[in-house]
């Protein structure tokens, strides 16, 4: 903790909140990732329990179900309990969690009055929000 | 193959490939899809729909620990992340129209490439360079501690190095790796950012560019549950021990050894492509 105060006293303030905003960004991350990995354990437990002994078999490609394709089948699929379900929700968390991060850093850059950075940010998550819900299938 | 026998196969290869792929610095992504589709028979397009979500799972992992530091640089992450989401877009999109065949002679190829720039070490503390006017006016140059000081740096050619990460997002979109090695040489190599900077901006980008071609992943249906869930879990806890754990073999032998095998993966999957039989 002295380590870091003393780092950033020789750092002009753009770096400070820059920092500060790292922190938060870091926090952000982890918790995403644990929450995702939990949840995708969980459905994995539920999957293997239920499934377990039936036949692997990803040699031909079939493309998965439109319930577990878009954000809305996902949902109702872990909603019913399914394993699967589970699981693609806690995958779905887990693409998010980038997101977010792009997301929260939209506030960071304001906070900072840097609109050029604001507005590359909102470039960056907008890209994002049309590759999840613009393509086709949803 | 039973689906148990089948989740415990992929999930111990999968812990492994992350655990060296950490130590190497050259991450797991890259042999996740040769392992699935080579020795298990898996079809490419679930290899790498699997692939992709856990490159983001140990992107967003080691970032949480390397932002902290103060290393990574925010504004140059967002600002070339413009550029690798875009070609993550076009990567995914060209991956649901071209061939698997195709797919494997590329995948093969950049393989093959990732491991021989794994070989050749730059020569370090090379980066001096004057201020850059379109990088001033982006606010891009920045500083980092490093030796209990503060080093400042200046960051150069910005157009290159845009264009360089737009091609690591395809190639991101298009494969499901995470494309790291390309990153790092457009930022280190093209844009004179310090390696330290390069490397862990680079992680912090990863997640970013792989969630933005996973979006068209999953509607496209690339994305199975049953085959992500052991990959995921494995190469997380793989990174995750392999930033932990100190192992007592030099990080340099073990590099060359695990490029030895990307270099046999990639030729199996270029001959497997050219051959038609994937």
């Amino acid at each position: 903790m002295a380590d870091e105060q003393h780092r950033e006293e020789g750092l002009t303030d753009q770096s400070w909140t820059d920092q500060r905003m790292e922190i938060l960004i870091g926090q952000l991350l982890r918790a995403g990732v644990l929450l995702s990995a939990v949840v995708v354990l969980l459905g994995g437990a539920v999957y293997l329990v239920r499934h377990g002994h039936s036949t692997a078999d990803y040699r031909v490609f079939r493309g998965e179900p439109a319930n577990l394709r878009s954000v809305g089948g996902i949902v109702r699929e872990a909603l019913a309990l399914r394993g699967r379900g589970i699981i693609q929700l806690g995958l779905l968390l887990l693409i998010a969690t980038p997101v977010a991060r792009v997301a929260f850093s939209i506030f960071g850059f304001a906070k900072e009055h840097d609109g050029m950075y604001v507005v590359i940010t909102m470039i960056v998550l907008l890209v994002l929000i049309y590759s999840l819900m613009g393509s086709p299938g949803l | 193959m039973s689906v148990l026998e089948f989740s415990l196969i992929v999930g111990v290869g999968s812990l492994v490939a992350g655990f060296l792929g950490a130590l190497t610095g050259l991450g797991g992504g890259v042999v996740i899809v040769p392992m699935l589709s080579l020795l298990l028979g898996v079809d490419i397009r679930y290899a790498i729909g699997a692939s992709l979500v856990s490159v983001i799972a140990t992107s967003s992992g080691a970032s949480a620990a390397y932002v902290r530091e103060g290393i990574s640089n925010i504004r140059i992450g967002m600002f070339l992340e413009v550029a690798t989401t875009l070609g993550a877009i076009a990567g995914a999109t060209l991956a649901t129209r071209i061939s698997t065949s195709a797919v494997s002679i590329v995948f093969g190829v950049v393989l093959i490439g990732s491991a021989s720039l794994s070989w050749k070490r730059h020569p370090r503390g090379a980066h001096d360079a004057a201020p850059d006017a379109l990088a001033s006016r982006l606010r891009l140059n920045g500083s980092f501690p490093e030796g209990g000081g503060i080093r400042k740096y200046n960051v150069r050619r910005v157009p290159l190095g845009w264009g360089l990460m737009f091609g690591a997002g395809t190639l991101s979109g298009l494969l499901g790796i995470g494309s790291g090695a390309m990153k790092v040489l457009a930022m280190d190599q093209a844009m004179k950012i310090p390696f330290k900077v390069s490397t862990t901006t680079s992680n912090f980008m990863i997640g970013v560019t792989a969630a933005a071609s996973a979006g068209i992943y999953l509607s496209r249906g690339y994305i199975d549950p049953g085959l992500s869930m052991p990959v995921t879990l494995g190469v997380l806890a793989g990174s995750l021990l392999g930033t932990r754990v100190l192992v007592q073999v030099d990080p340099k032998w073990l590099r060359r050894v695990f490029s030895v095998v990307i270099v046999v993966l990639g030729s199996e999957m270029l001959y497997k492509g050219i051959s038609g039989r994937i």
